[in-house]
């Protein structure tokens, strides 16, 4: 197994307290509330316990309150951990001076914040180019290097832009290009996709997923959302009071959760994922009109590699299924009518769940088209889509 | 204290040769230009016609004075100021030790500045100028600190996370985010200074405040108009050219 990127031993964070005293009192088994109580002392963070692996999303996910901002910042040591080790490719930065820690935070660290903090005053570029003016790199470098990450993050022509002239979306783009100017190991992301809108931050999930398929980094990830954690953690760390209450992938934490917490989270979530015909179904590749030839659709299918095609009448309404081998046939006995091929098909609506779907499909050898109420053709289904949105339910 | 003067009444003699060199006319027409080019044509018609003014009046030679009073004691009333307004911006005890003397400075009447400046410093241009710089260094100390304390905590956030030292965090984020509020201490600095220039001709500092004082003495209502447009004029001017916009 590879070395770890990062792993963080035993790591606590107490604010408002005499460290000491309060650490010995969690280990003593008292919880959060009490030590408040009792001391005053607010535990941020709760012996956590964790490995990264190079190239990893990690994702760190909790209800606001939960420590997992505090967290993030103990990890490049924003935030001083009040004890534990945080190692970095084998080296403890928990004991590194403050040069040796700023030189680190140069060379290994990109951050990403919630609220974006740009630089208001300067433009779009000179926001991309901080961290590298911060580390002393020449102008043209510098300009070249921020030009690229712009780029990457699809800001190519704003440069010269303010970034109150932005939309959120965009905003944070910046923001990610200011991290990624610096081309860090290990990309810290402070809830960065919270302030937006939901499509807007869909469209950014997706882009940094596309991301980190071309950049070889080690994510760190902070959400609130269990979707966006499923979408984009390898791994999910499931924080609650400073506590890390669970880590694992995808299956681990929507299967086998090893708390009322997060059964309580993974439930919402599973409910929600009641998949409907429309949310499997699929374009139609190709389409053949009833005044069609045998020859036309005999093309059409090879062109396509289809073994049947749906044949439409007026305003979209289906009316009926074509076989390959039936046409082939045709051909051969000098039949001419398509007409005469036509099949009837069991057809869905888009309100039918997969199970049902499943029921109807399994015996066919054709896809099902979807219609809606005025029995137009909406999409359609193949038996695998069904198949396999039906095992991906039960996880 | 004698080398301190010294420096003090040298800079206002620097200051002073610079802008009596060019013939007034010159002058003029330069400020004129510059106030065109860096904020509206209307102020440099402004700049043009209000100087004109005071060259015909015949208060150009005091004029001259208090101008270089004024920025001999802007420059460093700013040079001490700001520095320490960044330094109250860090320091809690700094911060809470200099709110009462701060209060105190632009509370007490700016007359009682001129008695411990006229022991120290004698008559003239010098104790003028260290009344004024006392009298005008609370804004901006004030505004310098509080433009920083009022930076977003996530934008030095972001620059000690890109590994930014205590300098840089400082040059390319505190000072930038805070130069609205520098800008508004600059400013209130020239004002205050003009004002107090004009009363530390009780202590035998030359310029517009001289025949000001005289017309009072002698009930001479013509003389103190006279001073006193060239005094308003100025004071336009300045706060114009040296207002945010």
């Amino acid at each position: 197994m590879d070395q770890a990127k990062i792993e963080v031993n035993n790591l606590y964070k107490i604010f408002n307290g005499k460290k000491k005293r309060e650490i010995s009192l969690l280990e003593n088994g008292l919880s959060k509330d009490d030590i408040l109580e009792k001391t005053g002392a607010t535990v941020a963070v709760n012996k956590a316990n964790f490995k990264v692996m190079p190239g990893e999303i990690f994702v760190i996910m909790g209800l606001s309150g939960s420590g997992k901002s505090t967290l993030l910042r103990c990890l490049n040591r924003l935030i001083e951990p009040s004890k534990g080790t945080v190692k970095i490719d084998g080296q403890d930065i928990t004991k590194l001076n403050s040069k040796e820690l700023r030189n680190y935070r140069r060379q290994k660290y990109g951050m990403v914040f919630q609220n974006f903090a740009l630089f208001p005053y300067r433009t779009v570029q000179a926001n991309a180019e901080f961290g590298l003016e911060i580390q002393g790199v020449s102008a043209n470098i510098r300009k070249a290097k921020a030009a690229s990450a712009l780029e990457t993050v699809g800001l190519s022509g704003y440069e010269q832009q303010k970034p109150n002239q932005l939309s959120g979306g965009m905003q944070q783009r910046v923001g990610l290009a200011r991290a990624l100017a610096v081309d860090p190991d290990i990309l810290l992301m402070d809830e960065p996709f919270s302030a937006l809108d939901p499509l807007i931050k869909k469209e950014m999930q997706d882009m940094l997923l596309d991301l980190y398929q071309q950049i070889n980094k080690t994510i760190i990830f902070i959400t609130h959302d269990l979707d966006e954690a499923l979408k984009l953690g390898d791994r999910i760390a499931i924080m609650k009071d400073g506590e890390i209450v669970q880590i694992g992938n995808h299956e681990e934490i929507l299967n086998q959760a090893e708390n009322d917490y997060v059964a309580e989270f993974v439930q919402d979530v599973n409910r929600s994922r009641v998949l409907t015909a429309a949310d499997i179904m699929s374009k139609p590749v190709a389409l053949l009109y009833p005044q069609a030839g045998l020859k036309t659709a005999l093309h059409k299918m090879r062109q396509n590699k289809l073994a049947s095609i749906f044949v439409l009448g007026k305003e979209h309404k289906v009316k009926g299924i074509v076989k390959i081998k039936n046409v082939v046939s045709a051909i051969n006995n000098g039949q001419q009518k398509l007409k005469d091929l036509i099949e009837k098909v069991p057809t869905a609506s888009p309100g039918e769940t997969v199970n049902s779907l499943f029921a109807k499909i399994a015996e066919l050898d054709t896809p099902i088209p979807v219609l809606n109420e005025k029995d137009q053709l909406k999409g359609v289904i193949v038996k695998t889509d069904v198949i396999a949105n039906l095992a991906t339910d039960q996880i | 204290m004698n080398q301190f003067a010294d420096f003090i009444s040298w800079l206002v003699g620097i200051v002073e040769t610079v802008l009596a060199y060019p013939e007034p006319l010159v002058l003029i027409v330069v400020l004129a230009l510059l106030a065109w080019q860096f904020k509206r044509a209307s102020l440099g018609l402004f700049v043009f016609l209000g100087l004109s003014l005071v060259l015909n009046l015949g208060m150009w030679d005091n004029l001259i004075i208090t101008l270089a009073s004024i920025i001999t004691s802007v420059f460093i009333a700013l040079a001490i100021g700001i520095p320490l307004g960044i330094l109250k911006a860090h320091n809690k005890v700094l911060d809470y030790i200099s709110r009462p003397i701060l209060d105190f400075m632009q509370t007490i009447p700016p007359f009682v500045y001129l008695i411990p400046a006229l022991m120290f410093f004698g008559l003239g241009n010098v104790s003028g100028v260290i009344a004024t710089v006392i009298f005008a260094i609370a804004p901006p100390i004030r505004l310098t600190a509080l433009g920083i304390k009022q930076v977003n905590d996530e934008l030095e956030e972001a620059g000690q996370a890109f590994g930014a030292n205590w300098w840089q965090v400082l040059i390319k984020i505190e000072l930038p985010a805070a130069m609205p509020s520098i800008l508004m201490g600059i400013n209130q600095c020239i004002m205050l200074s003009l004002s107090m220039v004009v009363i530390s001709a009780m202590i035998g500092a030359g310029g517009l405040g001289k025949p000001v004082l005289r017309s009072l003495n002698i009930v001479n209502i013509g003389l103190g108009f006279e001073a006193g447009l060239g005094v308003v004029i100025i004071a336009v001017i300045l706060d114009r050219m040296f207002d945010r916009a």
